[in-house]
């Protein structure tokens, strides 16, 4: 049984501005991760690791192939579809926070439970005790967490993350910039989440991090385009 | 998935003004609870597409079919003037980019609000007052300001007025024409994070043209792009901000100023 499923998904960017230079970035990327799996992506700089993470999200576009989430093909689904997926399915902790500004980080972080229909005080409760776990002073909470400092603002981004126990969860780099204790945390937050059967596809510069949470990796560099004769 | 009827189903509508085209042959469908942005340059057809389609302005061919509350699916093009308007104030709602064009300037502030209830039908004074407060409330407009005038007001307020104005009778689609359109950024800021929690909590479709990118991105699900009366790509919101397919998409986005 597979949660996410990957198949011979092929990427190329158009620059129709740049001479319609046509870059090929991926060819035949597959990959599947089951429910309570971590799978993490490896490969050097500018292997394609953030591309394809993000083209399971939807937010890039295949040019061919399946990406499968549960009975939802991401690469041909309709917006509509796709936006249900990420309400209910898919969570994705990027690198970064895109916050309205003035929102106080309570309600940021409890935001994707409100989407779904959670009541405020279960929502804002839970969305507490994520801040605290990951060491946000309460007198901050009441702030916009757009003039909090890198660390701070990527772990409201985690809190907001894990708000909802997703059966899917994309993990862009969500130890960098953290300190050990706050690591430590983050850590804790994906084994309960894999222990509660999340799937999950993670990138993590930090071998150890990697080496504790992730089952298995996926290189991408094997999906590298040949170079076009 | 479960099944939702599309709340508005815009289908091969056009407007041409003489030889030149104002908007061509769009079609698309919108689901309650949606918020779809149409982006593109002045003169784009951006503006023209959105009085067509809330009946501002007459289209030469195409439907706009919605979804009404009394008779189910109706093609608003074809409808008689008084359903229109009566639509334009119950179920539809018209958000100007010029808070003076959809406020009445000589009229209170609660007489704003109030005059909406009124053309619904609401006769008790008392009752229409206190509706009018709690949403001059909701919209962050202190209560000791409802006998004043929008003259009195800034342009933020007088924005947040025409939004309570609008939203008072319950509407389930809202057009909107540059909201925050000519606003200083941090009253920007709280104009947008109102639309967001008044669409969330109201469960309101909303259909946004904007010339400003980084608001769609907070604001819409969806984004339709517009040049020269067509409609040269739509997805969702972040697929097309960050993986623009077309050539004016991809132009639009990479001619943003960064901060």
């Amino acid at each position: 049984m597979t949660m996410i499923r990957v198949e011979d998904v092929d990427k190329r960017f158009v620059l129709h501005n740049q001479n319609a230079a046509v870059i090929p970035v991926m060819a035949g990327a597959s990959l599947a991760v089951a429910p309570g799996e971590c799978v993490a992506l490896v490969g050097a700089s500018g292997a394609g690791k953030s591309t394809l993470m993000r083209m399971i999200y939807g937010n890039y576009t295949a040019q061919a192939g399946r990406i499968m989430i549960g009975d939802v093909d991401v690469a041909s689904a309709p917006p509509r579809d796709i936006l249900a997926l990420r309400r209910e399915t898919l969570g994705y902790v990027s690198q970064f926070l895109r916050v309205v500004p003035r929102v106080p980080t309570l309600d940021v972080v409890a935001e994707p439970l409100r989407v779904l229909g959670v009541d405020a005080a279960q929502a804002e409760a839970r969305a507490r005790d994520l801040l605290t776990m990951l060491n946000i002073p309460e007198r901050l909470w009441a702030l916009s967490p757009t003039t909090f400092s890198g660390g701070e603002q990527q772990r409201v981004n985690i809190a907001r993350g894990f708000a909802h126990d997703y059966p899917a969860l994309l993990l862009d780099e969500p130890t960098a910039s953290l300190d050990a204790t706050n690591r430590a945390v983050v850590l804790d937050l994906i084994d309960a989440a894999k222990a509660r059967g999340a799937a999950i596809v993670g990138i993590f510069h930090d071998d150890a991090a990697r080496a504790r949470v992730c089952d298995r990796e996926v290189d991408v560099s094997a999906f590298t385009p040949r170079a076009a004769s | 998935m479960t099944h939702v009827d599309p709340l508005l189903q815009v289908a091969g509508l056009s407007k041409f003004y003489g030889a030149r085209v104002g908007c061509a042959d769009v079609s698309f469908d919108l689901y309650p609870g949606e918020v779809m942005g149409i982006v593109g340059e002045s003169g784009s057809g951006k503006s023209t597409l959105l009085n067509c389609m809330a009946g501002h302005m007459p289209s030469d061919t195409g439907r706009v079919m919605f979804d009404t509350r009394a008779e189910g699916l109706r093609d608003t093009v074809t409808m008689s003037e008084p359903e229109r308007r009566m639509l334009g104030r119950t179920d539809w709602a018209f958000v100007h980019q010029h808070a003076r064009d959809g406020l009445r300037m000589n009229v209170s502030a609660g007489g704003n609000v109030g005059e909406r209830l009124m053309a619904v039908g609401a006769r008790h004074y008392g009752g229409i007052r206190s509706t009018a407060i709690d949403w001059l409330g909701r919209v962050e407009i202190a209560e000791d300001r409802v006998d004043d005038r929008p003259r009195q007001f800034s342009g933020g307020m007088q924005q947040r007025l025409q939004i309570a104005r609008n939203l008072v009778t319950g509407p389930r689609l809202v057009f909107m024409d540059e909201p925050t359109g000519g606003l200083d950024v941090s009253v920007q800021a709280r104009l947008l994070d109102l639309l967001r929690g008044l669409v969330r909590e109201m469960g309101l479709s909303a259909i946004i043209v904007t010339h400003d990118l980084a608001v769609v991105r907070l604001l819409a699900d969806r984004l339709m792009v517009m040049k020269d009366g067509h409609v040269v790509e739509t997805g969702l919101t972040d697929q097309v901000l960050d993986d623009p397919q077309h050539a004016y998409s991809q132009l639009l986005v990479s001619s943003v100023l960064q901060v």
